[in-house]
């Protein structure tokens, strides 16, 4: 599956850290992993020694933590004040309707995933996403299904080769 | 202090909440969030009252009172922010409440009715989240969770447990299991504590009336019925009596009538469980086996240590519990005597406890391809039962259980309350360590609703170290000062409930700690009043080992009364 989690040298930061450490412990695990994995939260709870259920009652609070390994293809979708003026709703919407899966979410052949940020600092070009970094402006809900369309096309042949 | 509450001067003592102070001056006030005894959370916003100088209503349950403060209960603001606070509630709420489990005892529907909610006035949407049935002991519907958070604090500061918590924020928050698992893979232990604190259907107890009831109509089935000690004291807050009233002789008459063709008294079988467990300590102690022993009566204490303290595990007494003990008899001796086909037997027991029913599933309790009991209800259900066929206590005379497993002694009987196994235990040990009978046999100082209680006993030459724990929070403080070293306790008893049996999780919903201590006094009257107080005085005991067993700790024992331990597994234990 996937690779090993790096959470041991994460908690050998934190050698004597307790409960209140839990957050930028599980940042430092999102960081090295990508992700936070039932493996490492187990270990986490057990380290701070606090049920494993309040870790993950405090992960789920925040956005930030992700619980499946991102996707080849990470999508940033903005949803910022300008963004949303601009109908960043219909664009989500549609990413997760042509994805298949929620916000937060990976794709099951691990291809793509989404992820809504708050606000991407680029409101000249709203409403606007990011792939793997490069950014995409003024989309539209079918800009956005013929970008995906495009990479799984592609996707498609490099596998067939 | 003095403040004025609703026009009238009322005394206060530093340090008081608003809620306690209202409370004895007779004021009602709603909360669904409060837990007696417990630090305030604040959460339903329920209990709020005006106070002068106060910009916004406080929440009474976490407002501290002072000296000259002016207090208003009644106002409009008051009664119109409650009633919203309700409105509130029921929006996402199911319309369902004519077929929940939880009535006529839900708390929200209670209230919905005090403050005169008539319609639906915020229609919004009905959450849908699955129900999880997954666990042998407790049913858990999300839709209808309010998250007053009382659950996940009494599975966290009671049990230390801690299975369950908020997950997600805002209005996606519910509560659940770690990485979204179901309960019956989690470190729950059955306790169905969280059902006894629910103010509403969010947690109930996997109802087993219907295969009960089926087998009492197969007129090829024998089916037998065994209570638990602490049943015939609970029993009649459900029908409206005083609590603590013993309906010992009427039930076992009710029993009857609904066709159960042998009534037997799993007090009886807390008698056989002390004779083993007695010569187990006192073997123990005699060939310096492990020390102290931890009693094993108690199903969600046994999966708590096996969850989350594997390597203490040779601390536990190898016996059954009383339940299993007698379910085994019923099955193996009991059917032989009787001619009757073991597989034929439909055995029941009635406990005031819902991790019996995941006890009764272990792989271990039983033998041949039948389990030694075949299911488990709670008082609660009892009581529903005896309500669908149409039978009243109060028109019946009482009757005696039947042999050979219905007579006991009032050392038996005290296994219902915390302490009462320790109590029977000394008065065992005592007298076949030192053939002489311990003192005026009672023990003061390991009875009350107190969560620990030590005691010094002297046992001939011997100065014996005894703890009696309930609540599984208290129990890992124990177990975390014995790791640590301490070597002064020989025999610990633990409950998974605080205050016992009497306050299990399949008892009468009672919301306050009186009547829990009701049940507790009736069976302290039981034992002052009546003249066979010790289990090796029970003939029916005597007579058992005469027959069949032979000895305590003998072989027949060893297959029938004795069992294992091993390390469990859960997905939220690294």
């Amino acid at each position: 599956m996937s690779a090993p989690s790096k959470v041991d040298e994460v908690l050998e930061n934190y050698s004597f850290a307790r409960r209140d450490k839990l957050i930028p412990i599980l940042q430092d695990v999102q960081a090295a992993d990508g992700y936070i994995s039932k493996p490492a939260a187990l270990k986490v709870a057990k380290h701070l020694g606090i049920p494993a259920s309040k870790v993950y009652g405090v992960a789920t609070f925040y956005n930030q933590f992700r619980f499946k390994p991102v996707g080849k293809y990470h999508i940033l979708i903005c949803r910022g004040t300008a963004c949303h003026v601009k109908g960043s709703a219909g664009v989500l919407k549609m990413c997760e309707e042509v994805l298949g899966i929620k916000a937060g979410d990976t794709t099951r052949d691990r291809l793509f995933s989404i992820e809504v940020v708050a606000c991407i600092g680029a409101c000249g070009l709203a409403p606007v996403i990011s792939v793997n970094g490069e950014f995409h402006a003024k989309l539209t809900p079918d800009k956005l299904r013929r970008l995906v369309d495009d990479i799984r096309k592609a996707e498609a042949s490099n596998g067939s080769k | 202090m003095k403040l004025t509450v609703n026009g009238k001067t009322v005394e206060a003592q530093a340090g008081e909440t608003l809620l306690t102070v209202l409370r004895r001056e007779g004021i009602h006030v709603p909360t669904l969030c409060h837990m007696e005894g417990m630090l305030p959370s604040g959460a339903c916003r329920l209990c709020v009252v005006e106070v002068e100088g106060q910009a916004n209503l406080v929440t009474s349950c976490s407002f501290p009172a002072a000296d000259g403060m002016k207090v208003t209960t009644n106002s409009p603001r008051v009664i119109n922010a409650r009633k919203t606070v309700i409105e509130l509630l029921l929006g996402t709420h199911p319309d369902d409440c004519l077929y929940c489990a939880k009535q006529p005892t839900c708390e929200l529907s209670k209230l919905s009715a005090d403050y005169g909610v008539r319609t639906r006035r915020f229609p919004a949407e009905k959450k849908k989240k699955p129900l999880d049935i997954s666990s042998p002991s407790i049913s858990r519907d999300p839709d209808k969770c309010i998250l007053c958070g009382k659950c996940v604090r009494v599975c966290e500061e009671v049990q230390s447990v801690a299975c369950i918590d908020f997950v997600r924020r805002g209005s996606e928050s519910f509560i659940g299991c770690a990485f979204d698992s179901s309960l019956n893979v989690s470190s729950c232990i059955n306790c169905g504590q969280c059902i006894n604190v629910c103010p509403t259907g969010a947690l109930t107890e996997k109802s087993d009336l219907e295969p009960v009831m089926d087998a009492l109509a197969d007129q090829d089935r024998f089916v037998v019925v065994q209570h638990a000690p602490s049943i015939s004291v609970s029993l009649a807050e459900e029908f409206g009596l005083p609590a603590g009233t013993d309906v010992n002789g009427v039930m076992t008459a009710a029993m009857r009538k609904m066709g159960f063709k042998a009534v037997f008294d799993t007090s009886f079988s807390a008698d056989l469980t002390i004779m083993e467990e007695a010569s187990e300590l006192a073997h123990r102690v005699k060939n310096g086996g492990v020390l102290p022993m931890f009693t094993s009566c108690s199903p969600g204490w046994i999966k708590f240590i096996e969850t989350f303290y594997p390597d203490m595990l040779p601390h536990l007494s190898t016996c059954k519990s009383p339940q299993q003990m007698l379910g085994a008899l019923v099955k193996a001796h009991y059917a032989k005597k009787k001619g009757i086909n073991p597989g034929k037997i439909f055995s029941v027991s009635v406990m005031p406890c819902t991790a019996k029913k995941f006890e009764v599933t272990r792989p271990e309790m039983g033998r041949g391809g039948y389990a030694d009991i075949d299911a488990v209800v709670t008082t609660r259900e009892f009581a529903q039962l005896l309500r669908i066929y149409g039978i009243d206590l109060r028109t019946l005379q009482p009757e005696e259980p039947d042999l050979p497993f219905g007579d006991r002694s009032t050392a038996g009987k005290l296994f219902g309350a915390s302490g009462g196994v320790m109590e029977a235990a000394l008065r065992t040990a005592h007298f076949l360590l030192t053939g002489k009978e311990l003192g005026n046999l009672k023990v003061e100082a390991v009875r009350g609703q107190a969560g620990v209680k030590e005691a010094k006993v002297k046992i001939g030459a011997l100065e014996v170290g005894v703890a009696a724990v309930s609540g599984l929070g208290n129990a890992r403080k124990l177990l975390e000062e014995i790791r640590d070293g301490r070597k002064d306790l020989h025999f610990i008893e633990v409950m998974t409930c605080p205050g016992g049996c009497i306050n299990g999780g399949g008892q009468p919903i009672a919301r306050n700690k009186a009547a829990v201590m009701e049940r507790m006094r009736a069976l302290y009257n039981i034992d002052a009043s009546e003249k066979i107080r010790t289990s090796h005085a029970n003939k029916a005991v005597q007579q058992l080992y005469a027959d069949f067993l032979g000895k305590p700790l003998g072989e027949k024992s060893h297959h029938l009364l004795h069992t294992k331990y091993a390390r469990r597994k859960a997905a939220d234990v690294a």
